[in-house]
């Protein structure tokens, strides 16, 4: 190998350029060429519609108004609400660092992000609905039953779904304290309050108004859960709206008003959480795994001086406790309905079985679309924050997946809507639009998981990369992939369980021919047919789980690979 | 031989300006306080920062419109030369052909390299198992195989403890003899350079120094 490489040298044969297969941007212009043509397509029908529209009559309207209203105040009551009960918890949670099921309850807390919306209601209602288990037992001594449609019922949706979310992220920063703070503090003697005023609540803070805009347009662009447990004029949102001014009241005019004012909002709140230095990794951190043993047993060491305190002590027991049986009771309260009488009959129902297989096929594609996009613009991305050092430009082209954010489902399902309405029958192509808003719905959690373990195996290697001539292909085949697959496998499951839970769209354009089994189980809900409601919910989470654990470990593989 | 032709650049606000002309069998240690410039140096030369005006030049051709891969060149980094999810084998042969399809004279060219290091047998762990030492001593290896007449190292061994430091100077003195390579080395220690035998290049106030 020695022999005479200093004058092989030749310019011809080992000076010439190497030819890139495929420009850096082609991959991320062809995303968000797909992406721009499925929203401003759409968008630009809207607002050839709203131009039509008499916007004085429109914003005069009581019932808008009221809708508005109504959206705005139970965003609020709910952000707050959860925000509330989720410092508790977090604080009692890492004062108890080691106890025989914590492992189990965080798990617990992070379910909440896999369960179907519809499901979760189904357990909430099964609670605390009016023939539900409190309600029976409040009967027992002859007490009123609760009342739980309208505001209470989406509040105690929402915190269901919200708290353990925010209790996850702060428990997280909470954990981020350093132990010589804690150690400080023991030195000290501080007590339980000047532990939380001077250590704990700085170290929470920061995480309170990413959190606080999170939530609030998670419950803001809220659907099923309002669909659901609202109703009537004074519980409705302007998504709900939306969706009963096209399918019930066939008012279009409507439907494009609302839709408008939720855009223009959705705008006001993605500027304000820009301005608001936003936690880009709000939603790892949801999924993201817990400290190592040895970390957590230091700590307990550590801590348990701290909160020595009987009293507070108890209040933290009490306070996990309750936070527990809150997520857990309408877990265990489905998994217990769903084995009854009608089981067997549902489940070889000739309309569930098409149910769950349009499920399957909707999620399958959707969680695929959207993986495919988030790589494709990450790519681009990559080059641009790593080769060429423009992290702006990066950022700017990775917003772009976000634009759903944006643009509710029930907002681009009213443009599709109102796009294809002159060319085809809008209800028979519902798979395909349920297909194409559920990717764009899940594009931004795939684009989150993805984005830090891209960014950083290129990073890490990049110069490595280039000094071997590895691009393309070969990068991908031998690099990028067995790198990768572990975080796409995550992307693809998270993706694919939100797609198979998802009611906005289908509940947009489903009818009697074409259902998933959310809208089937939301209808049978409506029509009060329990026992099936429940093993059809049984069925749909069983599914999410399967979903969610066979992808991860099919893509992922069962090898983990340092990134 | 490598030359230097007024090769200028600008990162904020540090200007440089490189002139310089190296033997093709020359061993040069690079030297000069942190943030002097030494990395940027060696970037250029491997064509990881494009400068503003100049040129690079090997035995009178330009390289400094070429790739990273398409120059005669090869480097050494302080850490990451190996991807962990690969083995010691395919970690080689990337430096082969980065499709990995490799012939039996490429596969005992990766065997034959690797008793060179010091490391026969090695083919199929992976990263994770070795040292940190046995690591450097695959991407060593790799580079060699590149059969690249211009090694650059960029602090190699400084994450090494000082016994292991040793024999890896002295490993790669006695390969570089075997090799007959043109070499840059960044370091901070004066010893590395009596052992290496290497002729110093100054980095000082944005332009370089033979002595």
């Amino acid at each position: 190998m020695a022999r005479g490489i200093h004058n092989s040298l030749s310019p011809d044969a080992n000076l010439t350029a190497t030819t890139r297969g495929v420009p850096w941007w082609l991959t991320g212009a062809l995303a968000l060429f797909i992406i721009a043509l499925l929203t401003l397509l759409p968008l630009a029908a809207m607002i050839v519609e709203a131009g039509d529209i008499d916007w004085a009559g429109t914003l005069g309207n009581t019932y808008i108004q009221r809708v508005v209203w109504f959206s705005v105040t139970q965003a609020t009551w709910s952000t707050v609400l959860a925000l509330v009960s989720a410092i508790p918890v977090a604080l009692a949670l890492s004062h108890k660092q080691i106890f025989i099921g914590r492992n189990l309850i965080v798990a617990l807390f992070s379910l909440s992000l896999v369960i179907p919306t519809i499901v979760a209601i189904y357990g909430i209602v099964a609670v605390f609905g009016r023939t539900g288990w409190i309600s029976s037992a409040l009967s027992t001594f002859a007490w009123e039953p609760l009342n739980f449609y309208g505001l209470p019922g989406i509040l105690i949706a929402h915190v269901f779904f919200n708290m353990p979310l925010a209790a996850r992220v702060i428990l997280v920063s909470l954990q981020g304290i350093p132990q010589e703070q804690w150690r400080l503090a023991r030195q000290i003697g501080m007590g339980p309050i000047a532990l939380f005023r001077f250590i704990e609540w700085p170290a929470i803070r920061g995480q309170i108004p990413s959190l606080a805009l999170l939530i609030f347009t998670l419950c803001f662009t809220s659907f099923a859960i309002v669909m659901t447990l609202g109703g009537g004029p004074r519980a409705t949102t302007i998504e709900v709206a939306i969706y009963q001014s096209l399918r019930f009241d066939f008012d279009i005019s409507q439907a494009v008003a609302l839709a408008s004012i939720q855009l223009l909002i959705c705008i006001g709140l993605m500027a304000l959480s820009t301005l608001v230095k936003h936690n880009r990794d709000l939603h790892n951190v949801a999924f993201a795994a817990l400290p190592k043993d040895h970390q957590t047993r230091h700590q307990h060491a550590l801590n348990r001086h701290l909160s020595g305190k009987s009293i507070i002590n108890m209040l933290h027991w009490m306070i996990i406790i309750v936070a527990s049986v809150f997520v857990l009771l309408p877990i265990l309260a489905l998994i217990l309905s769903a084995i009854n009488p009608t089981t067997l009959s549902v489940l070889s129902d000739h309309n569930t079985l098409r149910a769950l297989l349009n499920t399957i096929i909707v999620s399958l594609i959707s969680a695929l679309i959207a993986v495919l996009l988030a790589i494709f613009l990450l790519l681009s991305t990559r080059h641009l924050r790593i080769r060429l050092l423009r992290e702006k430009s990066g950022q700017w082209l990775q917003l772009a997946g976000n634009v759903i954010l944006v643009l509710p489902p029930l907002v681009i399902g009213t443009g599709l809507f109102l796009l294809l309405r002159p060319f085809a029958d809008v209800f028979a192509l519902a798979l395909v639009l349920v297909i194409v808003i559920n990717s764009l719905m899940a594009l931004p959690f795939a684009l989150r998981v993805l984005d830090t373990p891209m960014t950083n195996a290129a990073n890490q290697h990049d110069r490595l990369l280039q000094s071997l001539g590895l691009f393309g292909w070969n990068r991908w085949r031998w690099i990028d992939w067995p790198q990768l697959r572990q975080p796409i496998g995550l992307s693809m499951a998270i993706s694919a369980t939100l797609s198979a839970g998802d009611l906005s769209a289908i509940a947009l354009f489903g009818s009697e021919q074409i259902r998933t089994l959310p809208l089937l189980l939301y209808q049978r809900m409506g029509s009060y047919r329990l026992e099936e409601a429940a093993v059809t919910a049984g069925m749909l989470l069983l599914l999410c789980l399967t979903l969610f654990m066979s992808l991860q470990l099919l893509i992922g593989g069962r090898t983990h690979v340092e990134a | 031989m490598l030359k230097l032709d007024q090769l200028c650049i600008t990162l904020g606000q540090q200007y440089w300006r490189f002139d310089l002309a190296l033997d093709p069998d020359g061993v040069y240690a690079l030297l000069g306080r942190s943030g002097s410039g030494k990395s940027t140096l060696l970037n250029l030369i491997a064509g990881f920062l494009d400068p503003d005006s100049g040129d690079v030049l090997w035995n009178g051709h330009s390289i400094a419109h070429l790739e990273p891969a398409a120059r005669p060149v090869t480097t050494l980094f302080q850490q990451h030369n190996l991807f962990s999810h690969l083995s010691v084998y395919q970690n080689i042969g990337l430096g082969i052909t980065p499709n990995l399809n490799l012939n039996s004279a490429q596969r005992a060219d990766i065997s034959r390299i690797l008793v060179d290091v010091g490391l026969s047998g090695f083919e199929q762990k992976r990263p994770g198992a070795l040292s940190g030492g046995e690591q450097q001593r695959v991407a060593l290896a790799r580079c060699l195989l590149r059969n690249q007449p211009l090694l650059l190292l960029d602090e190699p061994f400084s994450a090494l403890d000082a016994t292991t430091r040793q024999e890896m100077i002295n490993l790669l003195r006695k390969l570089i003899n075997k090799y007959r390579l043109c070499v840059i080395m960044v370091t901070h220690d004066e010893d590395d350079v009596m052992t290496m035998k290497a002729k110093i290049i100054r980095l000082e106030n944005g332009t370089v120094t033979l002595t």
